[in-house]
C-alpha cells in the first residue's frame, strides 16, 4: 500500500495531467516533457516547469492553471511553480503519448533525433505522407511551424525541433 | 592566452554577489546582451503588419517574440544579481544608462508605424542577419561561461537563434542574388550598417575583465569569428567584402545614444508608465 505521501505525490501528477498546453488543448504539459520535478514538502507542492521558448506568452497561464489544478488536490495548502531553464527544454521531451495527441490537434510532433546538416522529414498528421513542404519555419505560436501537406492537399503545423547542438 | 576561467566556476547569483569585481564585470556584459536584444525585439515589432508579406509577418513577429524572451532572461539574471526589478530594468532606465550597440536603436527608415511607414526592408535584413549572426557567436561562447545561471541561458536561447540566423541569412543571399534594384537596396543598407556595427562586436570597457574572469571569450577572438564567417558569406555572393568595421556615431557600450533611442523608449513605456505594479 503507498504511504500518504506517496498517494499524495500520485494525486499531484494526475491533477498536472489536466493542465494542458493553452495553445493546444489536447496535450498536457506533461505530454509536452515541461514538468521537471514535483517535490511536496508539509503539504506543500514545489513545481519545477521548463519553458518550451523563452518568449511564450502562454506560460503565465500555464502557472496559473497548474496553481489551480494542484491547488485543488486534497492535502496540498499551497503550490509554488518556478520556471527553469537548466535543463533546457528539447522537443525529444514530448512524450510517446503527447506526440499522439499532437497529431489529434493536426500538428506534426517534431522528428525524434536531430540531423547535423538540419535536413528532417516531417509526417502529415493527417494522411501520414512524406510529400510536405515547409511553408513557413515560423508559425502561429513560438514553437510551431507551418507545413502543407502535397498528397492530401491539406495545410498543417508542426513542432518545431529543438535540440541543444543546433 | 590565459585558461585562468576553467578554474573557477560561478553557480549562483550570490556566489557571484560575493566578488564585488566578479559581480561588477558580470552585469556590464548582462547589460549589453538585455539591452542589445530589448532595442532590437522592440524595432522589430514596430515592423507588425508591415513585413513584404503575411508568411514574414508570422516569421518576424515570432522571431521579435522570441528575442525579447531572451531581454527577459537577461533581465532576470540581473534581477537575481540585484540589480533592481526586471520589468524596470527593460522600460525604466533612461538612454544614458543603457549599453545597446548604436546601430540596434536605429529607427526603420522614415515615419512611423502609425504614420506613413517607409521603413526599409534591406536595413532590416541586414541589420537582422548581422546582428544574429554576432549573437549566435557569443552564445557559443557562452556556453562555457564561469558564470553558470548565464551558461545555462545560453543552451536555451542558441536553440531558438539557429531558426533566426537561418531566416535572416535565406533574405541576405537571396535578396543579394536577386535584381540589380535589391542588390543595389541591400549594399546601401550594408554600408549603412557596416560603419557602425563594430560596436555590436564591441564588449566595451571591462572587456578584457569579461575574458579574464572566464566570462566570455576576448572580445578579439569574437569578433574574428564574425568577420571570417561575413568574409566566405560575401565571396560565396561574389561581393567584394566592405573592409574595417566602423563605430561611427559613438560607443552604446558607455551610454552613447542618439535622439531614435529616447523616442523608442518614450513609446514602449507609454504603458507601463500608467502603471507599474499591475501584472500585465
Amino acid at each position: 500500500m503507498p504511504s500518504n505521501l506517496e498517494q499524495l505525490h500520485q494525486d499531484v501528477l494526475n491533477a498536472l495531467e489536466t493542465v494542458k498546453d493553452p495553445e493546444i488543448d489536447s496535450v498536457s504539459v506533461g505530454d509536452l516533457g515541461m514538468i521537471e520535478d514535483v517535490s511536496i514538502v508539509d503539504n506543500k507542492a514545489f513545481i519545477k516547469v521548463l519553458p518550451t521558448f523563452m518568449g511564450c506568452p502562454a506560460l503565465e497561464i500555464i502557472q496559473q492553471n497548474i496553481e489551480k489544478a494542484v491547488g485543488n488536490v486534497e492535502g496540498i495548502d499551497e503550490t509554488t511553480v518556478e520556471f527553469i531553464h537548466h535543463p533546457p527544454w528539447t522537443s525529444d521531451r514530448v512524450s510517446k503519448e503527447g506526440r499522439e495527441r499532437l497529431k489529434e490537434f493536426g500538428i506534426a510532433p517534431p522528428p525524434e533525433k536531430w540531423n547535423p546538416d538540419g535536413k528532417y522529414e516531417i509526417e502529415c498528421p493527417y494522411c501520414t505522407s512524406l510529400y510536405t513542404t515547409v511553408d513557413n519555419i515560423f508559425g502561429p505560436t513560438a514553437c510551431r511551424s507551418i507545413l502543407y501537406c502535397k498528397s492530401c492537399k491539406n495545410p498543417f503545423e508542426a513542432m518545431k525541433p529543438v535540440f541543444t547542438d543546433m | 592566452m590565459g585558461r585562468r576561467w576553467q578554474e573557477v566556476i560561478i553557480k549562483t547569483a550570490e556566489e557571484a554577489k560575493q566578488n564585488k569585481d566578479y559581480k561588477a564585470t558580470l552585469t556590464e556584459l548582462l547589460y549589453q546582451l538585455a539591452d542589445d536584444d530589448f532595442i532590437l525585439a522592440y524595432r522589430g515589432s514596430e515592423w507588425l503588419g508591415l513585413a513584404p508579406h503575411i508568411e514574414e509577418d508570422v516569421a518576424f513577429s515570432s522571431i521579435n517574440q522570441d528575442t525579447m524572451g531572451h531581454a527577459t532572461i537577461y533581465y532576470n539574471l540581473l534581477e537575481d544579481l540585484g540589480e533592481g526589478k526586471s520589468d524596470d530594468l527593460a522600460h525604466m532606465r533612461p538612454a544614458a544608462e543603457r549599453q545597446n550597440a548604436i546601430i540596434l536603436e536605429e529607427v526603420n527608415g522614415t515615419g512611423d508605424y502609425l504614420t506613413e511607414p517607409r521603413y526599409d526592408w534591406a536595413f532590416a535584413v541586414v541589420r537582422n542577419y548581422f546582428y544574429d549572426l554576432a549573437k549566435k557567436i557569443k552564445l557559443e561562447a557562452l556556453k562555457t561561461s564561469s558564470y553558470e545561471p548565464l551558461a545555462h541561458a545560453a543552451v536555451k536561447i542558441n536553440m531558438e537563434q539557429y531558426y533566426h540566423v537561418m531566416h535572416w541569412s535565406t533574405w541576405f543571399k537571396q535578396l543579394l542574388s536577386a535584381n540589380e534594384d535589391a542588390k543595389k537596396r541591400m549594399m546601401t543598407a550594408v554600408e549603412k550598417v557596416w560603419i557602425d556595427f563594430d560596436n555590436v562586436l564591441s564588449f566595451g570597457p571591462k572587456a578584457k575583465e569579461l575574458a579574464e574572469l572566464g566570462i566570455i571569450e576576448a572580445e578579439e577572438t569574437i569578433k574574428q569569428r564574425w568577420i571570417s564567417h561575413m568574409k566566405a558569406v560575401f565571396e560565396e555572393l561574389e561581393i567584394d567584402y566592405p573592409g574595417e568595421l566602423g563605430s561611427k556615431r559613438g560607443n552604446g557600450r558607455i551610454g552613447e545614444h542618439t535622439t531614435d533611442l529616447d523616442e523608442a523608449l518614450k513609446t514602449l513605456r507609454e504603458v507601463y508608465e500608467t502603471d507599474t505594479v499591475t501584472a500585465w
